[in-house]
């Protein structure tokens, strides 16, 4: 049976076994926002003393099991209503602009040692581009929605995620630098020997800048004034409803997982498992590095993005504003400078 | 793959202009940005030190007595760069002098501006040194960056911003053009290096090679201000404050030289003929219609806009003759035409006041009853600059007609001296409104003594090099030998 | 021949996308064409295996220049019908304009491609070659000089921005945040003592 299964599988062109992983990834992907949204709520209720969606079950399992499946199915069913003098081709494709680099970046992450989609020597500005580009969703359903207040949260947006990009971006620097490599692959691999030979160690700036900014690209809590329901009441999807919203909503957790993935691959070694040559343990399977290990640090990441939200109070949009440009880009601009100091006297990453 | 060269300081001296600069304009960068508040003259003092300190480094160090190429062949250093340099150092060295006190009072008198004149220059020398057509864009575009940046300095003037939003837009043609122009070249020819191009265009030209060559010698047309090209400079001359006039009227005058030496003499010296054909007919119009013009005009930074057109035809006539002694004619006109319009928009600055801006012809009426020293310069300057002798101009005027004169050019001769004559008219008007007209009920001059004395030195110039032109001759005959 | 039909697929759509730039009636729409525009340039660079600049090209265009571009764009109250009224009055020099150009890349096209050996085809380069090391290599040794002055290019740009935009305004209230952070609770509060009832 089960060699059946990997000849076939293997007997496949190489663009349908892509095809496969392609539609694989994505599926897992839609799932894992489902059950994210039910853990955000989970963990929220729990740190704020209350129980959180308790009510549908599935096959009578697990408390709140059903309630992301139920929510996705109301919104399936509810109307999308296109609003009076509203752009309505931009209005509908706005969505989708915002979907789609959130899974196309998933592309070049190594899932595992052997498991890559696409292996490109560029993948790293790859991810800078797609990442980049998922801002004209968010431009698009505010301008063309015609309405005041999608329109500010769209500005706002806009050039809340220019200014956080750039300090993303030389963040990124940093891992390259010490990798020597735009290939994530080969970043992972360079990240070899141990959690202290991960990137966290050597880049501490730069891994705390990077998450920052990645909590700031996504427009969530506490940099969430996009959507800043106290003033401008939802932001730039205000006029959306049903299915519509449902995918803006899809759109911004895919766009969590994707972040905590990153930045799991480039300051956390990916792939790579934390107990990397301990006698004790040998050669088992804590030893070996597998998807386990890159599933477990998003999965921190992600828990980290739902604490956030949970602590720290929205920032005011000046104060957004000077954070990004007057502390995470000088950080980075600096450690990128002592980088430069590293790799001169063979410190660090660059010692072999 | 690259060569691997080693930085030395024997291998990076001849290039010490550019790398002064770069390090003056940030360090001045800073030190305006901390101490600029504190104590308001603080940057122009300093970049004028910087300025003389550069001219004393480049003569010192900056000195080649042979051409040679640096970076991977991106640069070229050789005796007229050398000089075109030095000249650049005192060139605007003097501008900011003339313009400190006009600045101040128009409350413009800004850290930046003066930043902004030193990446000109920046701009300037990486054109006198360009070897490549990769350096000579980007030399351009940092002189043009800087320019248009100066020309909209005064945010409260409305028509400055329209003269920089003009100089702007149609600017950017002008570079998208060169720019155009090169990567056609490029692509036909498949080399940056203007050497190589050199080798390369010889005999028969493809047609890819004319279809760059137009381009590149109207965005170089454009830069220079040959008709029909020219529409932008009398809107900027008249719309930009004084100081930025002196300016652009000045420095950059010497980077438009060396583009067309560069590019045209150099690079594409195997299409010369087809080249000089198209300066020819650009040249023509230019002088016909600068010094027809310029007769008509009431705003005097407007007529010398269109002086300077006409000042132009002459530079391009140079290039038309198509030999190196044409070119050395064309840098000597280049250095005079520059030295006197320094000594004219010096003489405007100091006429103007706060809240008065000197540049209408009736202002000049009997100018030499409330300053005989002002009138007297501007004398000077307006002979000069009219073409008769003893002044400097003249011999400008008469190197270029030489040239045409060698290379059988008459009917060129003929336009140019009618067009002097034309030209003549306007600027001695200027003289009879100062000396013959009498005076209104005009602000006094500016008393600024160091910028009186430059302006002392500058007219002594013109006066001593055009009684004794030789030197200055036999060097630009040198330079371009 | 996939290549060839991707080519024309891409080439296709660049055109269309052009042109939409410039007949569009509204700039955002404009703006919008010009965002296609540099996709699908950017798809036929990766064509042409030069998958560096191609990226680089959506990073720096698309992600952050026509971001910016869009923001302004959509912030301006342009008035179409106003902007477009003495349009047609230079119609007639456009289109003059435009023949004369049509006339000179038909000339130019049909003079044997400009003297190009066209023929020679590209050398198919091997599987490990990287052109961002490749770049990287040559734009630090070869090209140090020009790299180097586009720099200086860049700050002046960064200076004149700075220098035409911004305007210290007389009472403008500003927060100072080093001070916010260095207040004292003494500064702020006090603490006044006083009994929960009046004392009889």
């Amino acid at each position: 049976m089960l060699d059946s299964i990997s000849s076939l599988w293997f007997g496949l062109p190489d663009y349908a076994r892509s095809t496969a992983w392609i539609l694989l990834i994505t599926v897992s992907i839609i799932i894992c926002v489902a059950l994210l949204t039910l853990w955000e709520r989970k963990v929220i209720g729990w740190m704020q003393l209350r129980r959180g969606p308790n009510r549908v079950r599935i096959f009578g399992l697990l408390p709140g099991l059903g309630q992301p499946f139920a929510d996705v199915i109301k919104l399936l069913m509810k109307e999308v209503v296109v609003p009076a003098n509203a752009n309505k081709f931009l209005f509908r494709i706005a969505p989708i602009i915002a979907l789609v680099p959130a899974f196309a970046t998933w592309a070049v992450i190594p899932l595992s040692p052997e498991l890559v989609v696409a292996d490109i020597d560029a993948g790293l500005l790859y991810v800078l581009a797609l990442t980049s580009m998922g801002v004209y969703g968010i431009i698009l359903a505010g301008w063309s929605a015609n309405s005041k207040y999608a329109f500010l949260g769209a500005m706002r947006s806009a050039a809340q995620i220019v200014a956080y990009e750039i300090a993303m971006g030389f963040a990124l620097v940093g891992v390259l630098m010490a990798a020597g490599s735009l290939n994530l692959g080969k970043i992972v691999l360079q990240q070899q020997g141990g959690p202290l030979a991960w990137n966290w160690f050597w880049l501490f700036p730069l891994f705390v800048v990077y998450f920052i900014s990645g909590v700031a690209e996504t427009n969530r809590a506490p940099f969430d004034v996009a959507e800043g329901e106290s003033e401008i009441v939802a932001g730039f999807h205000v006029e959306y409803s049903g299915i519509a919203f449902a995918i803006f909503f899809l759109a911004e957790y895919a766009n969590m997982i994707l972040i905590s993935a990153l930045t799991s691959v480039m300051f956390l070694g990916g792939w790579l498992s934390p107990f990397e040559g301990y006698p004790i343990i040998g050669d088992t399977f804590l030893a070996k590095p597998s998807f386990f290990w890159l599933g477990l640090k998003i999965f921190v990441f992600l828990f980290l993005f739902l604490w956030f939200r949970a602590t720290f109070p929205r920032y005011r949009y000046d104060q957004i504003m000077r954070l990004g440009w007057k502390a995470l880009i000088p950080v980075t601009l600096v450690w990128i400078a002592v980088e430069g100091l590293m790799a001169h006297f063979r410190i660090g990453p660059w010692s072999s | 793959m690259a060569s691997e060269t080693t930085l030395t300081w024997a291998t990076v001296a001849p290039a010490i202009a550019e790398i002064y600069l770069a390090i003056a304009v940030c360090v001045l960068l800073l030190v305006d940005v901390f101490y600029g508040e504190k104590r308001r003259g603080l940057t122009p003092t300093l970049t004028l030190a910087a300025l003389a300190l550069g001219a004393l480094l480049t003569a010192q160090f900056g000195a080649v007595t042979e051409r040679v190429t640096l970076f991977n062949g991106m640069f070229v250093a050789d005796e007229l760069g050398h000089f075109l340099k030095l000249a650049g150092f005192v060139f605007v060295g003097f501008a900011l002098l003339y313009s400190r006190t006009y600045l101040e009072q128009r409350e413009i008198l800004k850290g930046e501006y003066y930043v902004l004149a030193l990446t000109a220059l920046l701009g300037i020398f990486v054109m006198v040194s360009a070897a490549s057509l990769l350096t000579m864009y980007i030399g351009v575009e940092l002189l043009a960056l800087s320019v248009y940046a100066m020309v909209a300095f005064d945010r409260d003037s409305g028509i400055a911003a329209e003269s920089a939003m003009k100089y702007f837009v149609l600017g950017s043609i002008a570079s998208g053009a060169l720019l155009y122009g090169m990567s056609i070249v490029y692509g036909v020819t498949g080399t940056l290096s203007l050497d190589e191009l050199a080798g390369q265009l010889r005999g028969e030209l493809s047609a890819g090679v004319i279809l760059g060559l137009v381009f590149i010698v109207v965005a170089v047309a454009f830069k220079l201000g040959a008709v029909p090209f020219h529409m932008w400079l009398p809107d900027v001359y008249h719309g930009a404050p004084t100081s930025v006039t002196l300016f652009i009227g000045t420095a950059p005058k010497i980077a438009y030289f060396a583009l067309a030496l560069r590019l045209l003499a150099e690079g594409l010296q195997g299409a010369v003929a087809e080249w000089s054909q198209m300066l020819a007919a650009l040249a023509v119009l230019t002088l016909v219609v600068g010094n027809v013009v310029a007769i008509v005009q009431s705003n005097l930074k407007r007529m010398l806009a269109y002086s300077t057109i006409s000042n132009v035809g002459f530079i391009v006539l140079g290039f038309v003759a198509g030999t190196p002694e044409g070119y050395s004619a064309a840098l000597y006109y280049t250095l005079v035409y520059v030295l006197m319009s320094l000594g004219t928009f010096g003489v405007i600055l100091l006429a103007s006041r706060k809240g008065f801006e000197a540049d209408e012809l009736d202002h000049y009426k009997g100018l030499h009853a409330r300053d005989p020293m002002l009138a007297f310069v501007m004398m000077v300057l307006m002979f000069s600059t009219a073409g008769i002798p003893p002044f400097v101009g003249f011999w400008a005027k008469l190197r270029i007609i030489q040239e045409l004169w060698a290379t059988s050019h008459p009917w060129l001769i003929l336009i140019a001296i009618v067009m002097s004559v034309v030209g003549a008219f306007y600027y001695l008007r200027v003289v009879k409104l100062m000396y013959f007209d009498p005076p209104g009920e005009l602000p006094a001059t500016e008393r600024n003594t160091g910028a009186r004395v430059a302006l002392g030195l500058n007219a002594a110039a013109v006066v001593l090099l055009g009684l004794l032109p030789g030197p200055l001759l036999d060097l630009c005959a040198r330079l371009l030998h | 021949m996939l290549v060839q039909i991707l080519f024309y697929l891409f080439g296709a759509f660049l055109v269309a996308s052009a042109l939409g730039v410039i007949v569009a009636r509204n700039p955002v729409h404009s703006a919008l064409a010009l965002v296609l525009c540099f996709v699908t340039s950017a798809a036929i660079w990766l064509l042409l295996e030069a998958e560096f600049l191609a990226v680089v090209l959506v990073l720096v265009y698309v992600g952050a220049v026509m971001v910016l571009f869009l923001f302004v764009v959509m912030m301006l109250d342009i008035d179409l019908a106003e902007l477009r009224s003495g349009f047609t009055r230079y119609a007639w020099l456009g289109w003059i304009t435009a023949g004369v150009v049509i006339v000179e890349i038909v000339g130019v096209v049909t003079a044997r491609n400009l003297g190009v050996d066209v023929t020679r085809g590209t050398v198919p380069l091997p599987e490990d070659y990287s052109n961002t090391a490749e770049l990287g290599n040559v734009l630090y040794t070869r090209f140090a000089y020009p790299f180097e002055l586009a720099a200086m290019l860049l700050l002046v740009a960064i200076i004149a921005a700075i220098a035409l935009t911004m305007r210290r305004r007389p009472g403008l209230k500003v927060q100072d945040v080093a001070k916010q952070v260095a207040v004292r609770r003494e500064e702020r509060v006090r603490i006044v003592k006083m009994d929960p009832e009046k004392r009889p």
